[in-house]
């Protein structure tokens, strides 16, 4: 039986064919960056929020700033050095992020479900999301949950916004905003600036009206949306036995 | 013969005592990596009132200042249990102005980098690439545009950051203040040179010559620094690359702690109040909780730094 977590995380990972650095967060992204490095991507850098880079961890990270992912790494750079000359300065490939809520364009909410001023729930803010999502050349979103209320047709807050809403606001964006949005139903897919999100793939079983009624806005659909390749035996071996064989995020 | 340097070590009482004051914005930097915790339950203690508190990520040390009752505005770019749940105190601040009404200033974490930048420099402002069409500005008046005088381009900027006092925790110092930092380094070396005054806490202090054998690892030099405060494990619930090991379980039993506020109550009578000092605080957990985050030898490679024959 393969659990939700695998699937993502397999499924995120194949996505990564071809990739050079990615940054990642830990949790879903980890695995699949770990695997997509075992599989697809061989010569893929994980570059980690806290500074380090191409870290050689002994044991799997239970955070962006474990220590086993300092110790044999080949480098940690201070905040200033990562955020400005790596990210800002256009090394990342891929930039992993999670949110509350995402609209049609791949625009972001991490910060608060109602009205910022007396939110109903207050979130944990943009971290660095809001410059993974400005400077990466295309951010993958990985969301556990496909469901209307975090699907939305306008967000509540704009944490991170892609390229559309930066144009408009009179920015210079260099990156594609989001490419691609894994999620429990299916991939949604952007090829960049003035594109919508639309359902590409869909997971054995689940149908489209079932993504579009998930989704709270019109949803747009390729063609006849090819159902995913299940993952294979091979792949979730690697995936159990070789990146997270005690069960630190695998579900 | 090199100069005898100032000694400016002192106690962590003493040091708060002498630098923090209410009313005073205080940043406390360490991302993930050497949190000041130790520092900031001294702040608790001594029953600081009215502070303007800046950290980047505004983890359990942010939400155990709020609720000592400390802090009237919080500045961050992160407000979360790391990867582990929630504030609880933090949320009921700005959720339902329980007990009191928080203010809050949002950023993104380049955007707190860039304000760190700026004030190291004593520049006006700090331009970035961030915040194009998001709506953290119109949140956050202080988040504006300027034009390039060179290209005409329009860039967000945000204002330089002076903290009245920056406290960060290291892994060791000479008695003057000269701070060897390895592992994370984060904002550390920023955060101190923007402040007016501050405490640097470390696990040890060394002999002169420790530091002075390698001064490629001093991430802040002796003169940006007012107090040194030996306080081994004052980063607990945080880590200290090379001394002790992340105290996960706490990190995840903190959001059950803190999401009831009887339970935050008790925890911060017991551990908070009821230790005179971080040394008993220490005490208190025990040698075999200690063991449990012991870590082992990874040593580096020495350098051939040279000297004149």
């Amino acid at each position: 039986m393969t659990s939700s977590s695998e699937l993502l995380s397999v499924v995120a990972a194949r996505e990564l064919a071809g990739k050079r650095t990615v940054f990642a967060g830990i949790g879903l992204p980890t695995l699949a960056a770990s695997l997509a490095h075992l599989t697809v991507a061989p010569d893929l850098e994980i570059v980690y929020e806290s500074g380090v880079c191409g870290a050689h961890p002994s044991h799997l990270p239970e955070t962006i700033a474990d220590a086993v992912l300092i110790t044999g790494a080949e480098a940690v750079l201070p905040m200033p050095a990562l955020f400005g000359y790596v990210l800002q300065g256009g090394h990342i490939d891929v930039g992993f992020l999670g949110a509350a809520q995402i609209d049609r364009w791949g625009n972001l909410n991490s910060s608060v479900i109602g009205d910022w001023h007396s939110p109903e729930v207050r979130l944990p803010g943009p971290g660095g999301a809001t410059e993974v999502m400005a400077n990466s050349r295309e951010v993958f979103v990985v969301m556990r949950r496909h469901e209307p209320r975090s699907f939305v047709d306008e967000l509540d807050f704009c944490t991170s916004p892609g390229p559309d809403r930066a144009l408009a606001d009179g920015g210079k964006p260099s990156g594609l905003g989001v490419t691609r949005v894994i999620t429990g139903l299916g991939i949604l897919a952007r090829g960049g600036p003035g594109e919508e999100l639309r359902l590409v793939a869909r997971h054995p079983g689940v149908t489209v009206e079932q993504v579009r009624a998930a989704t709270g806005w019109p949803l747009e659909v390729a063609g006849d949306v090819p159902v995913i390749e299940p993952p294979s035996e091979a792949e979730l071996r690697l995936l159990r036995e070789d990146v997270d064989p005690e069960r630190v995020y695998l579900r | 013969m090199p100069r005898p340097s100032p000694d400016k070590t002192m106690s962590l009482r003493e040091a708060v005592a002498a630098f923090v004051h209410d009313g005073d914005t205080v940043a406390l930097e360490g991302f993930t990596h050497l949190i000041p915790t130790a520092a900031g339950h001294e702040i608790i203690r001594q029953g600081r009132r009215d502070l303007t508190v800046v950290r980047m990520t505004a983890d359990i040390v942010v939400d155990q200042l709020l609720a000592g009752g400390c802090v009237r505005t919080l500045v961050s770019s992160f407000v979360g249990n790391s990867s582990a749940g929630s504030l609880g105190e933090l949320r009921r601040r700005i959720e339902h102005a329980d007990p009191e009404p928080l203010e809050f200033q949002e950023y993104s974490h380049y955007g707190m980098i860039c304000r760190y930048l700026a004030g190291a420099q004593r520049l006006p402002f700090y331009p970035l690439r961030s915040y194009a069409g998001s709506d953290l500005p119109r949140v956050n008046p202080a988040i504006r545009k300027v034009t390039s005088p060179y290209d005409g381009e329009q860039v967000a900027v945000v204002p330089p950051l002076n903290p009245d006092v920056t406290i960060i925790h290291a892994q060791r110092a000479d008695r003057s203040g000269n701070t060897q930092i390895w592992g994370l380094t984060g904002i550390q070396a920023e955060a101190v040179f923007a402040a007016e005054k501050a405490i640097v806490v470390v696990e040890e202090i060394v002999a002169d010559e420790v530091i002075r054998s390698d001064p490629n690892r001093t991430v802040v030099p002796a003169h940006a620094v007012d107090a040194v405060v030996e306080c081994p494990r004052g980063a607990h619930p945080s880590f200290a690359q090379g001394y002790y090991d992340r105290d996960n379980a706490f990190y995840r039993a903190w959001s059950g702690i803190s999401k009831d506020r009887a339970r935050l109550t008790a925890w911060m009578a017991e551990w908070v109040y009821g230790t005179a000092d971080h040394a008993e605080y220490v005490a208190k957990l025990g040698d075999g909780f200690w063991a449990g985050l012991a870590v082992g030898e990874a040593l580096s490679e020495p350098v051939n730094y040279g000297r004149r024959l």
